[in-house]
């Protein structure tokens, strides 16, 4: 019987080495893998390249999300949509201590999504013709500009879905969705962690919107903060 | 009374422009104004970026959910016939031409529609879902202010901050009036009260089509 499921975080992620390539699901904090995060922070893994939408997170004052592996000197590199969603990451990069990948946030799930779709590529007009086409092949398609852009994967992606069940199948909720199922597709080993993990057939297989085959490994996060009232 | 209108005023010329069963992206910032500013017998299907289409509004006090937010990060609510959906497919929908139209601020809009919103020379760039929007929404309209805090035309012949898109702007609000981009020109259509044409090509960087009675 399959049983993907592990006892806590820090034990889902015991493998993941310093240098890793990880994508963390999530938009904003909604649908971050908010347990993953912080083992990840406990064990002090380091040289990380971050794939994700945002570099954590600014309410107010605070950072939450991502945002204490950043400040923690942890990230080597950083791919995504939205830099200046957090103070740190921008002072770090005006430092020098922190590279930055700039990509469209629909380029940026695409290139995920043909990852883990085995595409090999493809054609998007977005961005064509400005600075975030530099470096890439443009061709015209139909009377129209069109830039190539490439799949993206990595060593691991940290999920977040609402339910799931030891198989790995997983379920969303609300906007939690977001980059989530894209890159549970597109690594190596993809650790997801829920709110409420089940046992098989107690999700409903047309519910299911990330099918188990893409996720290695499930656990039960331990706490979910509310950032809102 | 000062002349030209004011941000709320703003939102509800572009409202305006809202067809019943359309669905609208709506820019953070002053663009999210439009969403209160649309009559209860009009069903309107405000499409967010990360994942909702049918967008109610703010999230009142006390039933905020931290997996049910808008593209700005801000905890919002669902409509009657909302679906949540995946980045991937969010994007398709912005890219494939399914959403109606996007209502967008903006650093400058050029004469042939060209649209800079998405950082400024010398800043540390974020891009968010900016440029998918310009390549793939059917109408695109800036709701943005004149000029800049100092002064200078956000209406330009050429764009000097760096483009998002390019020809993909369908109309411009600002607190003066309304400009439609077309083949021939900028075409300005509707002047704000107590504003004339004089006070507008004054403030424009690039060139009008002035009608007799705009």
């Amino acid at each position: 019987m399959i049983d993907k499921s592990y006892r806590s975080s820090l034990d889902a992620i015991r493998d993941v080495r310093d240098g890793a390539v990880i994508m963390f699901g999530g938009f904003g904090l909604a649908g971050i893998p908010q347990n993953l995060i912080r083992a990840l922070y406990e064990k002090g893994t380091r040289d990380i390249t971050v794939i994700s939408n945002n570099p954590g997170s600014r309410l107010g004052d605070n950072e939450y999300g991502l945002a204490p592996l950043f400040q923690a000197g942890r990230v080597k590199k950083y791919i995504g949509s939205y830099p200046t969603a957090t103070r740190s990451f921008k002072a770090l990069h005006e430092a020098g201590k922190v590279e930055l990948e700039l990509v469209p946030q629909g380029t940026l799930a695409e290139r995920i999504r043909a990852k883990g779709a085995g595409i090999g590529g493809f054609y998007v007009r977005t961005g064509a013709g400005t600075l975030l086409a530099q470096g890439k092949e443009a061709r015209t398609i139909d009377g129209r500009q069109y830039i190539l852009e490439m799949p993206l994967g990595a060593d691991f992606a940290f999920v977040k879905a609402y339910r799931g069940d030891t198989f790995g199948n997983l379920v969303y909720r609300y906007t939690g969705a977001n980059f989530n199922p894209a890159m549970a597709m597109a690594a190596d080993i993809t650790i997801a962690e829920v709110e409420e993990l089940v046992e098989p057939g107690m999700i409903d297989p047309d519910a299911v919107q990330t099918p188990g085959i893409f996720v290695q490994r499930i656990l039960k996060g331990e706490r979910y903060d509310r950032w809102y009232e | 009374m000062t002349a030209g209108m004011n941000e709320k005023e703003m939102a509800q010329r572009a409202a305006a422009e809202i067809r019943d069963g359309s669905s609208v992206n709506l820019g953070i910032g002053m663009p999210t104004l439009v969403l209160d500013c649309i009559p209860p017998d009009r069903t309107v299907f405000f499409h967010t970026e990360n994942g909702l289409l049918g967008m109610g509004g703010f999230a009142p006090q006390g039933s905020a959910h931290p997996d049910l937010v808008d593209a700005g990060k801000q905890p919002v609510t669902s409509i009657r016939g909302a679906s949540f959906f995946p980045s991937d497919l969010s994007f398709a929908m912005l890219r494939g031409g399914h959403i109606d139209l996007a209502i967008m601020g903006a650093y400058q809009v050029s004469e042939k529609g060209d649209l800079a919103n998405w950082t400024a020379p010398g800043m540390l760039p974020s891009v968010g879902g900016a440029m998918d929007i310009a390549a793939g929404v059917q109408r695109i309209i800036v709701l943005m202010s004149h000029t800049t805090k100092d002064g200078k035309p956000k209406i330009v012949r050429e764009l000097s901050y760096p483009p998002t898109g390019f020809a993909c702007v369908s109309l411009i609000i600002t607190d003066l009036c309304v400009i439609e981009v077309t083949p021939a020109g900028l075409l300005l259509r509707e002047l704000a009260a107590g504003v004339s044409a004089a006070d507008v090509i004054k403030t424009t960087g690039a060139g009008l089509i002035v009608p007799e009675k705009p």
